[in-house]
């Protein structure tokens, strides 16, 4: 488990604005690896950003929440992002869609009950030649059919069922 | 690469990397790209150098990772050069053979070769490969032969060489003249002419003076700005930086989508490596011009690709839009005067120096110059980027370049321009395709995403499937993009629904036209396009929705009748289980039938029926 204590968070978040010369323009990107470092922006975080960046925490708060990217609840241990975008739908992206959210009983930005995996809905990731396309960790997959997303899920399945009760 | 402080030396550093690339010795090139990457192309790459190793071929024979080549659709691409054998759907298993037959034995493997699927011919070199023939590829051209994350590639190019001859022998004055005389305009869609807009930038008061990189390629469909900033990071960044000294800017940035990792990587590993080589930072080629660029990445907002948006999110804001009373180029980021161009454009400066205004106006139609890549998917043959001169028709963009519709279907319309474009049906197929154009027949150029679609797709849900896109992108910032896309998207829905009258269709047209008199951006503006260009060309088919309760390409699903086929059925009771509102009856081994008071026509019986005995229409 990572450490997650208020000072390591401090700590971790310093480093981070530091990095963009603790200036207002670098808040996004700021912002972006907060999220990749922790898998959400932990309250602890923005409070710090805030402070740094001589920001008030409503404007702190006010770009996690309006910028898509970000969330303040953590995400499941493997993020699915299902492409929604033009190519993806008229190749039969909303019954993946569909498939996948009936499959995991999951809504877009939803995390399954045993922290597992996170389902969001994205707007085109720019891979249209391999519609519909699956993209999980960061791993593309390309022409999914419903058939084909029970494979593809085991892959990330936790490996004993003890493990999965711990959340 | 040793720093560059000088023209002289740079030309010299040009040629002796130029010699250091022999033309005669094997070189194996895999493409990297996001498309070929997915499809296995990083795997293909690692396999070749190690089975060169093991093969003890190293020194004869090199491996370049490339960026994308632009036909992801038959990834991943393997080229042998110096022949330029071209293999596609390679995977890690042909690796060994490529090796010991086409390498040691210059044997050509059938098995890889590209079918060209109009003549059924195997295909053996690149330079033949239809795709690929009938394009003109200035911007993309290099994306084949070079590693993007290795600057000595790009200057061994004649890489650099334009910010050269922009530095040492032209005027600021006069690297904006060549740009407007070249008449190239922004790639990004909106089409105002670049050098004008440059023009108006260096002559606005203030010394502290702003270049942005507009990578905020948000368009689903559209990906040739993420394929050049993967590809080709460094003449993106030559073009700014050209930018830069004509107008006078001393720092510059570059906003791109973090949905893009690898093109966020390149472009960082080009500004490094350009920082060290002298290209960027202080006193660039010995010159008392200095100029530095950031990345900046994007938090999902699409309507950060308008300008002013972008702006606001650079300096650490909400990216909402603002009036624009005042032009960016007098009042951009932080209210400096600004230029903001596209990666197309950007990328396009370097090719417009280097050949002259001239050579650059002579290609294209009489309005609109220079090429445009665009991104060719959906339900198209030859899925990928094609860069082609303007003017070029729909029809051989579509089926000559683009290989026309898979399994023998119809083609019916095609979309261009993103949610802010419009349908255009298959009557204007003689369309000649430019900025007016496009705007002429309902629709706009946009980014270049054109999306093909054929006979089985609905028009209606097309546009739903827009006006969803910009309900849910709109930043609610005015009323009329916030509140009326969701009116819009409503009514739609209630059309794909059969719950809509005749007089919803009124009531779309004047919405329509209220929200984009009246929006405050671009993304408003342009936001019912997508229904009024399919009302205009499309207009029986929403008909059908609403009088006949019928889609008749049988995709809105709410208007569909499910039935079974008692022929068909074995009464295996899959369906009845599976339905979740139990509409489904019948004895084990005998026919079903569906209830259809009951039915919510959720589909389920369809999907898990093996005996294709649930019918819907």
């Amino acid at each position: 488990m990572l450490k997650t204590t208020r000072k390591n968070i401090e700590k971790e978040v310093d480093k981070i604005v530091d990095s963009y010369d603790a200036k207002i323009t670098g808040s996004i990107s700021i912002l972006q690896d907060i999220q990749s470092r922790y898998n959400h922006l932990p309250k602890e975080a923005l409070m710090r950003m805030g402070k740094r960046l001589d920001m008030p925490l409503s404007q702190v708060f006010s770009l996690a929440t309006y910028y898509k990217a970000f969330t303040l609840k953590p995400r499941g241990k493997h993020l699915i992002s299902v492409c929604m975008g033009t190519a993806c739908h008229v190749r039969g992206a909303p019954k993946l869609a569909n498939a996948i959210q009936k499959k995991l009983a999951l809504r877009s930005g939803e995390t399954t009950k045993d922290g597992n995996f996170t389902l969001e809905l994205v707007n085109c990731l720019g891979a249209c030649a391999l519609g519909p396309l699956l993209v999980i960790d960061g791993k593309y997959y390309s022409k999914v059919d419903a058939d084909k997303i029970d494979p593809i899920l085991k892959i990330y399945k936790p490996a004993s069922k003890s493990a999965k009760k711990k959340r | 690469m040793k720093r560059i402080d000088s023209i002289s030396q740079l030309e010299k550093t040009k040629t002796a990397l130029a010699d250091k690339r022999d033309p005669s010795k094997t070189c194996i090139t895999v493409c990297k790209g996001t498309g070929c990457s997915a499809s296995g192309g990083a795997g293909v790459a690692d396999r070749f150098i190690t089975e060169i190793k093991k093969k003890k071929l190293a020194g004869k024979v090199s491996v370049r990772t490339t960026g994308c080549h632009g036909f992801c659709e038959q990834g991943p691409l393997v080229v042998v050069h110096p022949k330029g054998i071209f293999y596609n759907k390679v995977s890690d298993n042909d690796v060994s053979e490529i090796l010991s037959k086409t390498v040691v034995g210059g044997e050509v493997i059938e098995r890889l070769l590209y079918i060209d699927p109009a003549t059924g011919k195997r295909i053996v070199y690149e330079k033949d490969v239809p795709f690929y023939k009938k394009q003109t590829r200035l911007l993309f051209g290099n994306n084949g032969k070079i590693d993007p994350t290795d600057i000595e590639d790009y200057v061994a190019l004649g890489g650099y060489g334009s910010l050269g001859k922009a530095l040492s022998k032209m005027a600021p004055g006069d690297i904006i003249d060549t740009v407007k005389g070249s008449g190239l305009r922004g790639r990004g869609g909106g089409g105002f002419s670049t050098g004008k807009k440059w023009a108006s930038c260096q002559k606005a008061h203030g010394t502290e003076k702003y270049i942005i990189c507009n990578a905020d390629e948000g368009d689903p469909g559209a990906f040739q700005d993420r394929s050049l900033l993967e590809g080709n990071p460094h003449s993106v960044l030559e073009g700014m930086i050209i930018g830069a000294y004509a107008i006078g800017a001393r720092e510059g940035y570059i906003y791109v989508r973090n949905e893009y990792p690898l093109a966020v990587k390149h472009i960082r590993v080009a500004i490094k490596q350009a920082g060290e080589s002298g290209f960027i930072g202080k006193n660039i080629l010995g010159s008392d011009f200095s100029f530095t660029i950031k990345v900046n990445r994007g938090g999902g907002a699409f309507v950060c690709g308008e300008s002013s948006a972008l702006f606001a999110s650079i300096e650490g804001r909400l990216g909402e839009p603002r009036f624009k009373h005042v032009h960016a180029t007098e009042k951009g980021l932080w209210d400096k005067p600004t230029v903001l161009n596209n990666v197309k454009t950007w990328a396009t400066i370097p090719i417009v120096i280097d050949k002259g205004a001239d050579w650059f106006a002579r290609i294209g139609t009489d309005r609109s110059k220079g090429t445009m890549i665009f991104s060719l998917v959906g339900k198209i043959n030859n899925t990928g980027l094609a860069e082609v001169p303007m003017g070029i028709t729909l029809h051989k963009l579509i089926f000559d370049i683009g290989g026309g519709i898979p399994n023998g279907k119809r083609f019916k319309a095609v979309q261009t321009g993103g949610p802010s474009g419009g349908c255009i049906p298959e009557k204007l197929l003689d369309l000649q395709v430019d900025y007016e154009g496009l705007t002429e027949a309902g629709s706009m150029m946009g980014s270049g995403s054109f999306i093909i679609m054929d006979e089985d797709t609905c028009m209606v849900d097309i546009a739903k499937y827009f006006l969803s896109f910009t309900m849910d992108e709109s930043c609610g910032k005015c009323t009329p993009c916030r509140e009326g896309t969701m009116h819009m998207y409503n009514i739609l829905k209630d059309i794909t629904e059969g719950k809509a009258t005749m007089e919803d269709l009124d009531t779309l047209e004047d919405l329509g036209r209220m929200i984009k008199e009246t929006s405050l951006c671009q993304l408003g503006t342009s936001a019912p396009n997508p229904i009024l260009s399919t009302l205009r060309y499309f207009k029986s088919e929403y008909e059908a929705h609403i009088k006949d309760k019928k889609c008749p390409t049988g995709v809105c699903r709410k208007l569909l009748q499910y039935s079974i086929d008692k022929e068909k059925c074995t009464g295996c009771t899959v369906c009845a289980k599976k339905c979740p509102v139990s509409a489904i009856s019948g004895e084990k081994k005998k026919a079903h039938k569906i209830d259809k008071e009951i039915c919510t026509k959720c589909g389920v019986c369809y999907e898990v029926c093996k005996f294709d005995a649930v019918k819907a229409g």
